[in-house]
């Protein structure tokens, strides 16, 4: 159980990290991008900018969240 | 003219190596680049297992599947690798940004000591075996692997020499090993957080581009879209952390200008 335990923090640590809601991002972002590319689309432009929009994100709460 | 036709084989399967060489060069280049970066950041231990387990598994998929190794769904696979790798680099990539503006260090002095005492108690039994490295590395090499197998298995096919592709994609091996080797050296010579701050940057740019192969998308300009890719996380990383760097400079004068 405690194997199992350990091996489950590792991969929640390795995917979220310390930010879940920039790993949701990822996730909602790759999905987006499949279902553009599904629909006809070739939205190869929708990572790049979800990736800067997630990092923007993510940095400014990081630095907001001492002063608060 | 009986030469005729050897000569044109001989050139045909030169053609084949080359190409196979060539497509192969680019995906193993791809896997140092991940190899290196988690090796010279996270140790060398554990990223060497990941490089070996995973070249393991390739030759256990290869030798099982043969010509059928085709039928592996690449592009989930690409996806999935793509989405774990493109998370995993941009935690790295925003804590650098952080390290790197001065944010994370102000905060995480007493973290950083107390790790540090951490570590030194730990040198005796260094022995630990690090998850992250091994991962990372394993993925790197066995996904890349598997493309290069395929390059070798549809290259070779299509042209009824799949022994001369092997050549081909070996002789890729050989030269990206030699180039490794040699850049190594440079490499360890940067300091930590600079290297950090360049990790984070290149997992999250083949993350963006392997998820977004995975998804279907049709990179402009093929592989080398990897270096658009490459350039854009750069300057975005460079800008965020001189504007972190200044907006941190503005809070310390405001503050010594309250005291």
């Amino acid at each position: 159980m405690r194997a199992i335990g350990r091996f489950l923090r590792f991969w929640y640590d390795f995917f979220f990290g310390d930010d879940w809601i920039q790993a949701v991002g990822v996730v909602v972002a790759v999905s987006a991008t499949a279902l553009l590319v599904a629909n006809g689309i070739n939205a190869w432009w929708l990572l790049p900018i979800a990736v800067a929009g997630l990092l923007v994100e993510s940095l400014l709460r990081a630095t907001r969240a001492p002063k608060q | 003219m009986p030469d005729q036709p050897a000569a044109g084989a001989g050139m045909h399967d030169w053609l084949v190596a080359l190409a196979a060489f060539l497509a192969s060069s680019v995906e193993m280049v791809e896997a140092l680049t991940i190899v290196l970066a988690v090796g010279m950041t996270r140790g060398w231990r554990s990223t060497s297992y990941g490089v070996a387990v995973a070249l393991a598994a390739l030759a256990v998929v290869v030798a099982c599947l043969g010509p059928a190794l085709t039928k592996i769904p690449i592009d989930t696979l690409r996806v999935v690798v793509g989405t774990i790798l493109l998370a995993f680099g941009l935690q790295w990539l925003r804590k650098a940004i952080l390290r790197a503006s001065g944010l994370k260090a102000l905060h995480d002095e007493d973290a950083i000591f107390r790790n540090e005492v951490g570590h030194a108690r730990e040198a005796g039994r260094s022995s630990r075996h690090d998850w992250y490295a091994f991962t990372v590395a394993f993925k790197g090499v066995f996904l890349e692997g598997l493309e290069v197998a395929f390059i070798v298995v549809s290259v070779g096919s299509s042209q009824g020499n799949v022994g001369v592709a092997a050549f081909g994609a070996l002789a890729a091996l050989i030269v990206v090993a030699v180039v490794g080797a040699f850049v190594h050296a440079p490499l360890s010579r940067v300091p930590e957080n600079s290297l950090k701050f360049g990790v984070g940057i290149m997992l999250t740019s083949f993350g963006v581009f392997w998820s977004g192969e995975g998804a279907g998308v049709s990179w402009p300009g093929g592989e080398a879209a990897i270096v658009g890719v490459l350039v854009f996380v750069t300057v975005l990383a460079f800008v965020l952390t001189g504007v972190l760097r200044s907006a941190q400079r503005g809070d310390i004068d405001a503050t010594r200008a309250a005291s």
